[in-house]
């Protein structure tokens, strides 16, 4: 058994209350970093356990910390983005829901580092059931004198609210999740000015995700030291994987960094194989933004090294025979799974929440799963993977957000892993099942 | 002043006057809007507009845009904006249970399809449909972040996963006999992780 820092308590009846949490060693960091550290001290702890952001983009959590403006005079927040919305993960949503006050502590020590007098969850508005989870430890969190005024007699005061959203994946990209949280449209900001500088409110703001927040918890509590111990190079400490898709034991697993692939999916401790005893074909590794790997490049990399669940055993030959760690939300499928079909279903995600703002995005997503849609319902010309090719290449970096490239990524490593099924439902159209399916879902009009 | 909507609605300042939300949603309200600093109570329209939209039956009506607009002192497009952008935001009427299926990524892999296709046939509604008698409607949805539990559903603020067709079944035939409306703001909810 691999060590487990976030969700080892799990199990345990009554989790959700601070009683219990308590009694299971909770609150320790606050009392701890409020009693006995400086703020400076807290975040040179987190810098030096290599805590990478848990939400996808793997940025050093200690590195982020340090950008913080500090203009004598103006608040600064916390703002932590519990908006999960990648297809595939869930991890955030488990936390939260079993040990909510996980969450909590975690808001409160990382804001005594930070200097920010108040903190907001952002939580996905579907998750409304979990923002009053959430509600019910903050107010156990204010009885117990953990939040509001001169917190445990240190001086600091804190208080900490829940933000619901309404529906749009866009906002879990930071910057569209501040303007939804000022109460606008999700449209992301062009940066500069970053968040650190100009986030909420025109004020410094550090926007984090649920998992790296309740991180802070173990690495206050034993040391960034400690927590560095854990895991393979710059790949530090345990992470939360959402499994799912065709395997025996779908949910979310803490894993130490650095384990193989093939264990993760092979083994009972984890996702326990393959359902119904059918052969591993593909695995989206880190949600549905990231690269696609056939089987042989999931378990093993170009090298035939076993591939590691890590950021840069993942990464390892870049976009060409590799993937990225992303979200942790580990998608699974085995050799009856359509590629073309699966794409066609990512692609019309991407379409649908899209933003708008930028042309590439809002015409491009649209455009491929128009093709995409021509191709399943049996109308496909070679010429269209080559048409499709060239437009996920148009979007990739030419927008204001990497909404951008999450549309484009899937598409492209589909084609390049697996073109031969796109060749081969343009070819021979009797092969694709449920034709007559895809015109109706679409409105096509049948010829 | 109306709100000035364009598209599907009418704004009637008749009905707009006629608007009236519980004492208990008013206080939620007033107490949302303090969360944020001086100046910045706009920023409480998302959790208001979920509140406006469970005291109207599920959904956002013109006048009850205005009246948002006119609890939160803000111009009506302020609100319009943000509920035309939001996919939980109903802008016409819909049904006291709106099923949503998750319709992406792993819950596709595990028979979303299936799911949609039989509340379907079994209501004998399309996507995006409500039954004649006004007790559902069915949306599919993109993920709902229930992957490792596929295919769901959610209704108000319950999740129903790990799907079968019985069980869906047996979910239509509960809601069907109670009878009520279900909200995302809902106290009582089920989840099944």
């Amino acid at each position: 058994m691999g060590k487990k820092l976030l969700i080892h308590n799990d199990h345990v009846p009554g989790i959700h209350t601070l009683d219990v949490y308590r009694a299971h060693g909770g609150y320790a960091s606050v009392e701890k970093a409020l009693k006995t550290m400086t703020p400076d001290q807290v975040t040179d702890e987190v810098k030096k356990s290599g805590l990478r952001g848990r939400g996808g983009a793997g940025f050093p959590t200690g590195l982020k910390w340090s950008f913080l403006a500090k203009p004598e005079g103006v608040a600064r927040y916390l703002v932590c983005n519990a908006d999960e919305s990648e297809p595939g993960t869930f991890k955030d949503r488990y936390l939260m829901e079993k040990i909510p006050h996980a969450l909590i502590e975690g808001m409160i020590t990382s804001s005594y580092a930070l200097g920010a007098k108040k903190s907001y969850i952002y939580i996905r508005g579907e998750y409304f059931y979990v923002a009053r989870i959430l509600e019910a430890a903050l107010a156990e969190a204010y009885a117990a004198g953990f939040l509001g005024e001169n917190i445990l007699g240190s001086g600091f005061s804190h208080d900490c609210y829940v933000q619901v959203g309404a529906g749009a994946y866009i906002c879990g990209e930071e910057t569209a999740l501040i303007e939804s949280l000022e109460g606008k449209r999700g449209n992301p900001r062009i940066k500069p000015p970053f968040p650190a500088v100009q986030g909420v409110w025109a004020c410094p703001t550090v926007v984090n995700n649920v998992e790296t927040i309740a991180a802070v918890v173990p690495i206050v509590n034993e040391g960034g030291e400690a927590y560095a111990k854990i895991g393979v190079g710059k790949s530090t400490g345990t992470k939360l994987i959402s499994a799912s898709g065709h395997i025996n034991k779908p949910g979310v697993y803490e894993i130490e960094l650095g384990i193989t692939v093939e264990d993760f999916i092979f083994s009972d401790e984890y996702c326990g194989g393959i359902k119904g005893g059918r052969k591993l074909k593909a695995v989206v590794a880190g949600g549905s933004s990231v690269p696609i790997l056939p089987a042989e490049l999931i378990l093993r990399t170009a090298k035939g090294e076993p591939r590691l669940m890590t950021y840069e055993s993942l990464g390892d030959g870049g976009f060409i025979t590799g993937t990225m760690l992303g979200s942790g939300g580990f998608i699974v499928m085995d050799e009856t799974t359509s590629i073309v079909k699966n794409l066609w279903n990512f692609t019309r995600f991407y379409h649908h929440e899209s933003c708008g703002q930028c042309s590439p995005c809002r015409e491009g997503t649209g455009w491929m799963e128009k093709i995409l849609n021509k191709i399943l319902a049996g109308k496909g010309n070679l010429s269209d993977v080559d048409l499709l090719w060239d437009i996920q290449s148009k979007i990739e970096g030419k927008t204001i957000c990497p909404l951008g490239e999450a549309a484009a990524w899937p598409v492209a490593a589909a084609i390049r892993h697996f073109r031969a099924e796109f060749e081969e439902y343009v070819k021979n159209p009797s092969s694709i099942k449920d034709v007559k399916h895809y015109y109706r879902l679409n409105n096509l009009v049948e010829a | 002043m109306g709100a000035q909507i364009h598209g599907t609605q009418k704004f009637n300042k008749e009905e707009r006057n006629k608007i009236h939300f519980t004492m208990a949603a008013l206080e939620e309200i007033q107490a949302i809007m303090k969360r944020y600093p001086e100046g910045k109570h706009k920023s409480g329209v998302i959790p208001i507009l979920h509140i406006a939209q469970a005291e109207n039956n599920g959904w956002l009506s013109a006048e009850v845009m205005d009246y948002v607009a006119s609890l939160m002192k803000i111009e009506p497009i302020e609100v319009f904006e943000v509920a035309s952008f939001y996919s939980m935001f109903n802008l016409k009427p819909v049904g006291k249970c709106i099923l949503e299926v998750c319709r992406t990524s792993s819950c596709w892999l595990m028979g979303a399809e299936d799911v949609v296709r039989h509340i379907e046939k079994k209501l004998n509604i399309k996507d995006g449909e409500t039954t004649k008698d006004g007790m559902f409607t069915l949306k599919t949805v993109e993920c709902l972040g229930s992957c490792g539990t596929a295919p769901m559903l959610q209704c108000g603020a319950s999740y129903h996963e790990n799907l079968t067709i019985e069980k869906v079944d047996s979910l239509i035939d509960k809601y069907k006999s109670e009878g009520k409306g279900r909200y995302y703001t809902d106290r009582d909810y089920h989840n099944t992780l």
